[in-house]
């Protein structure tokens, strides 16, 4: 039986997928002002944060009507309780494009201190992290949420190997302090997305597999 | 008389301590804290199936209702929740095409043993019905009916029995100055608790209630949940109702019917948050029925 709450789901969950398109849209461009050195692009990134937290404010708004007015059960309890915590998740992962192109502003200022490998490579991995953790909740791959969340070793061991590539840059020349600094706040931005696409994962196998296996900790 | 005094020994659980979950660790913070295996059985219902002459409208049931619990049969009408209630006080002896077999057993005993007192046991299975029903008589005398039935007249002892039912029913405070009133006169939500009144005065072993609160306002439907809420722990309730958020408000476990089978018995908090049935979770969420 269609039910018009259907519709009123499926409405959440397009909002949910116009706000994620916004977020990583915002960290890409933060990204590429940075790698291009291209100030302008930063302060669009900086800009696009209100509608990514105007979404924020219309998917809360929406799921607080869904549960006053439609008292959901089970897996659709579950998909509107997600779609509000993907929605923080998401407002963060914009907040953290937000910290990125502040950084870019200022880097922009200075000479470019290094080529630009890792950083370019953590923001591949952890904006394709974010795009699949929300593939799998549109397409209902718990599956492929799950294997998501191991990914994200993968980039804390690049941010580690940053760190300590910037620390040696600083301890060989003071002028490079306040670069490197700005490029660890970077990576330290793009570990943060990694996280946070791995609590959407962690959400989505919850919202499909009513597992929750957030903190390692194995529940059912 | 002895179960009279196994019942006083149980104490009426405030909500608060109710509601408290008893120090869960981390690990099971999610799982439901109420279980089946860990429960006492009050009625057991083995292998059951019955008849409207031809038809089968219930087949094969096994569950057994746990003790001093509420337990809420939900399913779409013609599901065999109303039909099950109606057999367990032997409500069904009453239509002549009805035919059963298996066996339920109430503490231990068969109800449908050839020794039985079908009139001792609808004592020992106090029902409450979706239309409330009165006797037109006084609120005092509708109450302690049960207790006339038996012969008894000491006034102190009825006096007793009145006010420890219609408080427990949440009533004594609304009429105690007019006891001997006629019970017509009260409110469809009052009437509805004087019959719970009426019920419980027999200290029944369960307490039937078949959709009771459907012809109530929602005010006296939010009384009469209270009241059901209160009565855990006291008695062993099963309750019919079409209304899954009452189902889920009220009850301690859910069983699902379809179409005259059992389909999930569980944990209230596990039904409605995660089924393991798909017809189950197609019903609480609304998508059939």
């Amino acid at each position: 039986m269609e039910r018009h709450f259907d519709q009123e789901l499926a409405e959440l969950k397009d909002a949910l997928l116009r706000m994620s398109a916004l977020a990583e849209q915002s960290v890409g461009e933060a990204l590429k002002a940075l790698v291009q050195r291209d100030s302008a692009l930063a302060e669009k990134a900086d800009a696009a944060d209100e509608a990514i937290d105007h979404m924020e404010m219309e998917i809360d708004d929406r799921v607080v009507k869904l549960l006053a007015l439609r008292q959901p059960a089970a897996k659709d309890l579950r998909f509107i309780l997600m779609s509000m915590k993907i929605a923080a998740e998401l407002e963060r992962i914009g907040d953290q494009a937000v910290n990125i192109a502040h950084r870019v502003l200022k880097l922009n200022e200075e000479p470019q201190l290094k080529p630009f490998i890792d950083i370019p490579q953590m923001a591949d991995l952890s904006c394709r992290m974010v795009h699949e953790a929300l593939d799998a909740f549109v397409y209902a791959k718990p599956d492929q949420a799950q294997q998501i969340i191991a990914r994200d070793d993968n980039v804390d061991k690049i941010e580690t190997q940053l760190h300590r590539e910037l620390t040696s840059f600083m301890l060989e020349d003071p002028h490079t302090i306040t670069r490197a600094m700005n490029l660890i706040g970077v990576a330290h931005s793009l570990e943060r997305i990694a996280d946070h696409a791995t609590n959407i994962a962690e959400e989505v196998v919850y919202l499909y597999e009513a597992r929750d296996i957030r903190h390692q900790l194995a529940r059912t | 008389m002895a179960l009279m005094e196994e019942k006083t020994q149980v104490t009426t659980p405030t909500h608060a301590a109710a509601r408290r979950p008893v120090a869960p660790s981390v690990a099971d913070a999610s799982t439901p804290s109420l279980s089946l295996a860990n429960e006492e059985t009050v009625l057991e219902v083995e292998q059951f199936n019955l008849w409207y002459g031809e038809k089968q409208a219930l087949f094969d049931l096994n569950l057994k209702f746990p003790r001093g619990k509420v337990t809420a049969l939900i399913g779409p009408s013609g599901c065999g929740k109303s039909t099950l209630i109606r057999s367990i006080n032997r409500l069904n002896d009453l239509i002549d095409s009805v035919r059963y077999s298996g066996d339920m057993r109430l503490n231990g005993h068969s109800i449908f043993g050839r020794d039985v007192d079908v009139i001792e046991l609808r004592k020992r299975t106090g029902m409450v019905f979706q239309k409330t029903n009165p006797f037109p008589m006084s609120i005092y005398e509708n109450v302690i009916y049960p207790l006339r039935i038996d012969g008894e007249t000491r006034k102190s002892v009825l006096d007793e029995v009145v006010e420890r039912s219609l408080r427990r029913a949440a009533l004594w405070d609304e009429v105690k100055d007019r006891l001997h009133e006629s019970a017509l006169q009260m409110s469809g939500g009052q009437q509805q608790r004087l019959c719970i009144a009426r019920a419980i005065s027999a200290e029944p072993e369960v307490l039937l209630m078949d959709e009771p609160c459907s012809a109530l306002d929602p005010i006296a439907t939010g009384k009469v949940e209270e009241l059901i809420y209160q009565l855990k722990g006291l008695y062993s309730v099963i309750i019919v109702t079409h209304n899954m958020q009452q189902a889920a408000r009220v009850s301690d476990y859910t069983a699902f019917f379809y179409l005259g089978r059992l389909i999930e018995y569980d944990a209230t908090e596990k039904i409605f948050t995660n089924p393991s049935n798909k017809q189950t979770e197609d019903y609480v969420t609304g998508r059939f029925g």
